[in-house]
């Protein structure tokens, strides 16, 4: 253990104080053994980068999640019971509607500071979703998901599908006239699903839609069930997160081996704990100044009604837009009914995409045959392939996502509605292709640069007449941490066949899924930009043509 | 948060330019130069830009709690239904955006001022941590393995299938407990979902105003929303409204029509002129993609269009899909003029209303 | 004018121009006959004359010379005075391009002129009159109207009479800022795509509580939460999410990361 110990920290002579603190400390370690845990944590590194602390916005806009939601079930009465509306919001005076609803306006109008507390756990819940995507697409990106931290990128992918879900149970909550369309949609999903989604659809609802069991059902989920399993999985990703250490980018001093950074106290702490304090800060000052879901507007939610610009919030907006995109395809088959318009959208594609994103590290550690650890991140332009994968996900998901919201483009920037489905059906197949091959060429591009850079120096901007009357620029050359910066990342070669005959001229079978793998390191690799060789460099520096 | 004026820099106080810095190796030109030296910052060498940022910072811990009295004030003389107009704002609820604010102030100032003390009073000398490795020793390895070899052979549960295929088949029914305590969750779908409250007989009521409907009183390019009888709150003698019946929102989830006249030659289907009444024909308001309520007529096209995923419905033509993502033409009901006069249906729907399901065929 | 041309060039538009054309043609054919007879009502008053002739400059054009309409535009015979009132006082008509729908702009004629050609439109077959004042006063019944407009109104027009789009570059226009005659007479006319709500499906009373929520929503009503974001609902608070939330999130956390300057400048 002790070879773990960061250098520097404490003075080793410095007099051990004995006053109370101390005391209390000594017999808690007595009973827990705390000195154990302090002494591997307390000085515990943690390396600065802002995008190392997206996970983080992720983590507090959750604790104000949880801190704003108990608030609300204060107040909540998860109940369909119709109930006749007499608070202050005057256009619903008089309305049936159900006590979810009511109570729902009651804390928006009636009670004190229950509109900033409603407002600040929906901006958080739209926070939260969006810096776990951010977070991922970091994780990604850098490949610190490899090995050996895979468990960990599943553990948070879980999350984020969590998190998802969880958003939709509070969007249906108050039962306005948005949520209960939601719920309708939700409703018909689920009667598509073959063979049980009628009974599905029954004992979800408690009888026919909307009955008077889904809300209450959907509370326990919302407040009690799926946070439970978060806090579990929150706390399993950051024990991990601690026990394994942080990766580090590429620089000078920062190894495979080490971790370079700022220790856990005081540095960190206050840095994380400042964070923790600003997030809330900022989410606060939204939910007073910014509006966000005004159920008043909306109505009680009556099967009969609908408004135009029924979306739900933007998490779920991708499956919105992929039901709108779908083609009319139904299947009627023995007397059996295949939605495959309501099925594909709704079900298999983002099914498709999720696995994928889930399974990407185990999909890339056998593509690559690579079992070693990673500690040092990859920039994403030195894995071109991997990136425009990103990139074409992205795409992929952006299209369904602003397809999800047609109806606004259509209002807004003039456009037919009929033609924006139609791009987006088109686009949805051809503009992730057309992302990847962009993205790659870029990353390469970029190679290329930080290749030349490398070689030639930083371009200066000073134009210097040589003797013979030709112009040059001045390139000054890299100072050595930048040099090693950009030449510390490795160039992994293709996985090869092994030789289909052996030394003897005997015939060796070659698996099917070795040709494969083979055939995907090729594509993974293919035509590296290759960084500069010593004996380049020393070539070019060596005195003649230096410039 | 930078006030420091770069002219004031007390060289003395400065450490020596380390010697290794810049020169490069010359075996390796892209070796690891190492962790660069620690070079101070300015509060780390002037005592009076120490002392300014722990005042910058004690300032933000002031304007914290200043923010938090504030909040208490806001909660305490703010009237909850105080609208104020601030620019840019609009006209917005004052007590809601004073706590907001203020709550907003208070944790976001607590936040900075803990930052700022952490960049400029805190240490930043970076310290290096070496990694510890995840995979065992050999001998751990050996050991762990070795006992868990040892520790099942001795529960036997190897050389006794019989214990072993029993327990697992304990171990898997056992769930199903769970899964039975399910079932009454809700009742069976029975035939449910292929009945709507249309009766043949069923006046339609014109939501609008809770009355039966006459012909004449749909006039072309008009739309009219019905639902049967019973199903539409009315004002009662004294101007309350009446309790509806328990139930009426799933009722009338599935039964809820809409009424357009159309011009008898613009309708394409012999079977959709038959099954209204001069022109006037009735259908579901139930999108048979994912339920939906459709409202959008566009008089001149006969098109309904439906807002939740844009599936667009020929009225002139059975209600078939012109557009979008549904795959069944939108259901109509069979409507005929009672002894009274009024609009009816003459039976329920004859197909199930709305999204599609699996026993559907 | 960059929005006429872009829709100018939209290869749908004859298409559209053609179904609207004829759909509008068809629709009104019935009117038609009803309106012999009126025309052989002597009632030349002035304001008839005068409208008449306002017409035969501005309007004959599309709607033909005896307002029986042509290819370019729907007979205005029994459309009522309501419904001319609607269409030029909200500057749809005189139409300036051909395209989906007819779009708001400044009105063309004066008051004077607009009352006019009602009268002029009105003297070809019975329709619609101009509602009065009181008809259309907002001091109905609020929550009725709120539960009207659910129910007959936000499927086109959005829960806060926003607007939405239909279908083939159509849309529900926004309410906001649309006088409460006009709101009123939309709804008795049914201009252009919307359906009409007549008085005997939707009595008087009922039109009033309508329009009296639509004016004291859409126009009154505050934001009790703080900044609107346009009242589009989810997609405009998911942008912002992102955008401004999430972008001054990340800039707290660039702040946070970022070295200290050092004393030494180099």
């Amino acid at each position: 253990m002790s070879s773990e110990q960061p250098k520097g920290g404490a003075n080793k002579n410095a007099p051990i104080p004995n006053n109370a603190a101390v005391r209390a400390a000594d017999a808690l370690d007595s009973r827990l053994g705390i000195y154990g845990a302090a002494k591997k944590n307390l000085r515990k590194v943690f390396p600065d980068h802002w995008s190392f602390m997206l996970g983080e916005v992720a983590l507090y806009s959750f604790i104000v999640l949880l801190l704003t939601g108990v608030f609300l079930t204060l107040f909540f009465k998860p109940s369909m019971q119709e109930v006749v509306y007499d608070g202050s919001y005057v256009p619903l005076q008089g309305i049936h509607m159900s006590q979810a609803y009511a109570s729902t306006l009651d804390i928006s109008f009636d009670i004190r500071g229950g509109l900033a507390m409603r407002q600040i756990h929906h901006w958080a819940a739209l926070i939260f979703v969006s810096s776990l995507f951010v977070h991922m697409f970091r994780i990604f990106f850098t490949g610190a998901f490899r090995k050996p931290r895979e468990i960990n990128w599943l553990f948070g992918f879980l999350l984020l599908v969590l998190a998802m879900v969880n958003g939709f149970t509070g969007y249906s909550l108050p039962d306005d006239l948005l949520s209960g369309t939601g719920l309708r949609i939700a409703e018909g999903v689920v009667l598509a699903i073959p063979l049980v989604g009628t009974y599905v659809q029954f004992f979800l609802f408690g009888g026919e839609f909307p009955g008077e069991d889904i809300v209450p059902r959907l509370f326990t989920i919302h407040v009690l069930l799926i946070p439970a399993i978060m806090v579990g999985l929150v706390t399993v990703h950051l024990i991990l997160v601690f026990y394994q250490k942080h990766t580090q980018f590429p620089g000078p001093g920062k190894t495979e081996k080490n971790v370079v950074g700022l220790p856990l106290l005081p540095v960190y702490a206050a840095k994380a704990g400042g964070f923790f304090f600003i997030v809330f800060g900022i989410t606060a000052a939204l939910g007073g100044l910014v509006q966000i879901n005004p159920i008043w507007s909306y109505g009680p939610y009556n099967p009969g009604q609908i408004t135009a610009g029924s979306q739900p919030d933007w998490y779920i907006g991708f499956l919105e837009g992929s039901l709108r995109l779908m083609p009319n395809w139904e299947w009627n088959i023995w007397g059996h009914t295949f939605s495959f318009n309501v099925l594909i959208p709704s079900l298999i594609l983002p099914g498709v995409l999720f696995t994928f994103m889930a399974m990407y590290p185990w999909i890339e550690g056998w593509i690559t045959g690579d079992k070693r650890e990673h500690h040092l991140l990859d920039r994403p332009r030195n894995m071109p392939v991997r990136t425009g994968l990103g990139v074409a996900w992205i795409t992929c998901y952006g299209v369904l996502w602003v397809c999800g919201g047609n109806d606004i483009i259509a209002t807004h920037f003039h456009m037919s509605i009929n033609a924006i489905t139609w791009i987006g059906r088109v686009a949805f197949f051809v503009a992730p292709v057309l992302a990847y091959l962009a993205t790659v060429r870029i990353c390469k591009g970029l190679q290329r640069r930080d290749r030349d850079k490398v070689l030639h120096g930083r371009e200066t901007g000073v134009i210097k007449k040589l003797p013979h009357g030709e112009f040059i620029e001045i390139h000054e050359p890299l100072d050595p941490a930048t040099r090693h910066t950009l030449t510390a990342h490795e160039q992994p070669k293709p996985y090869e066949l092994e030789a289909a005959e052996d030394a003897n001229g005997v015939a060796r079978k070659v698996k099917r899924s070795d040709k494969l793998r083979s055939r995907m390191s090729h594509w993974y690799f293919a035509e590296p930009i290759e960084k500069p060789t010593a004996e380049e460099y020393k070539e070019l520096t060596s005195g003649h043509g230096h410039h | 948060m930078s006030s420091q004026d770069k002219s004031e820099v007390p060289e003395e106080h400065l450490p020596e330019v380390p010697a290794s810095a810049h020169v490069p190796a010359e075996s390796d030109p892209f070796a690891d130069p190492g962790l660069p030296a620690h070079e101070p910052r300015r509060t780390d060498i002037d005592e009076k830009a120490a002392n300014r940022a722990e005042r910058q910072v004690a300032f933000l811990f002031v304007i914290s709690m200043l923010a938090t009295i504030g909040f208490i004030w806001s909660y305490v003389g703010i009237d909850k239904d105080r609208i104020i107009d601030i620019f840019f704002f609009g006209k917005i609820g004052a007590q809601n955006a004073a706590l907001g604010g203020t709550l907003g102030i208070a944790l976001f100032c607590i936040g900075a001022g803990a930052i700022h003390w952490a960049r400029t009073l805190m240490t930043d000398e970076e310290i290096v941590q070496e990694r510890h490795e995840f995979t065992s020793d050999p001998e751990t390895r050996e050991y762990a393995i070795r006992e868990f070899t040892q520790g099942a052979s001795d529960s036997v549960i190897g050389r006794r299938p019989l214990i072993r295929r029993t327990m697992i088949g304990a171990m898997a029914l056992v769930p199903l407990s769970g899964v039975v305590l399910l079932r009454d969750l809700g009742p069976l779908p029975g035939t449910k979902l292929r009945h709507t409250e249309w009766k043949p007989g069923t006046e339609l009521i014109n939501e609008a105003t809770g009355l039966p409907i006459k012909p004449d009183d749909i006039v072309k390019g008009s739309l009219t929303m019905a639902l049967p009888e019973g199903l539409v709150e009315k004002y009662g003698p004294a101007g309350q409204k009446e309790e509806l019946s328990h139930g009426w929102l799933e009722k009338a989830g599935m039964s809820a029509v809409l009424l357009v006249r159309l011009e008898p030659k613009d309708v394409k289907s012999k079977k959709e002129l038959a099954w209204g009444y001069e022109g006037i024909v009735a259908y579901s308001k139930i999108c048979t993609h994912v339920g939906c309520p459709i409202g959008l007529y566009e008089q001149q096209t006969h098109h309904l269009l439906c807002p939740c995923h844009q599936s667009t419905f020929d009225l002139a033509d059975d209600g078939k899909v012109v557009f979008g993502p549904a795959a069944r033409s939108l259901p109509q009901l069979k409507i005929h003029v009672n002894e009274a006069g009024n609009l009816a249906a003459s039976q329920d729907f004859a197909e199930p209303v709305g999204a599609s399901f699996w026993e559907r065929g | 004018m960059k929005k006429l041309s872009a829709r100018r060039r939209h290869p749908l538009a004859a298409i559209v121009v053609l179904i609207f054309a004829l759909a509008a043609t068809g629709g009104l054919y019935a009117a038609f006959a009803p309106a012999k007879k009126a025309e052989a009502d002597d009632s030349a008053s002035i304001a008839v004359e005068a409208g008449k002739k306002l017409y035969l400059s501005g309007c004959s054009t599309c709607h033909g010379l005896d307002a029986q309409g042509s290819s370019d535009g729907p007979s205005l015979v029994g459309v009522g005075a309501a419904a001319v009132d609607f269409q030029v006082s909200t500057g749809r008509m005189p139409l300036q391009q051909p395209g989906a729908q007819a779009p708001r702009k400044p009105e063309v004629y004066t008051p004077a002129q607009i009352e006019q050609l009602s009268a002029y439109v009105a003297s070809l077959g019975v329709g619609p009159k101009i509602p009065t004042a009181n008809m259309y006063a907002p001091d109905g019944d609020i929550v009725n109207g709120a539960e009207l407009f659910r129910t007959n109104c936000s499927q086109c027009h959005n829960f806060s009479g926003e607007g939405g789009a239909l279908t083939q570059g159509k849309f529900a226009p926004p309410l906001k800022n649309v006088d409460a005659k006009h709101i009123y007479e939309a709804m008795l006319t049914g201009p252009q795509n919307m359906p009409s709500f007549p008085d005997s499906t939707m009595p008087e009373q009922q039109k009033k509580d309508i329009v009296t929520y639509v004016r004291e929503t859409t126009h009154k009503e505050p934001n009790p939460g703080g900044l609107g974001l346009g009242r589009l609902g989810p997609v405009s608070e998911g942008l912002f999410g992102w955008i401004i939330a999430l972008g001054l999130l990340i800039g707290c956390a660039i702040w946070i990361a970022a070295r200290t300057p050092k004393a030494r400048t180099k």
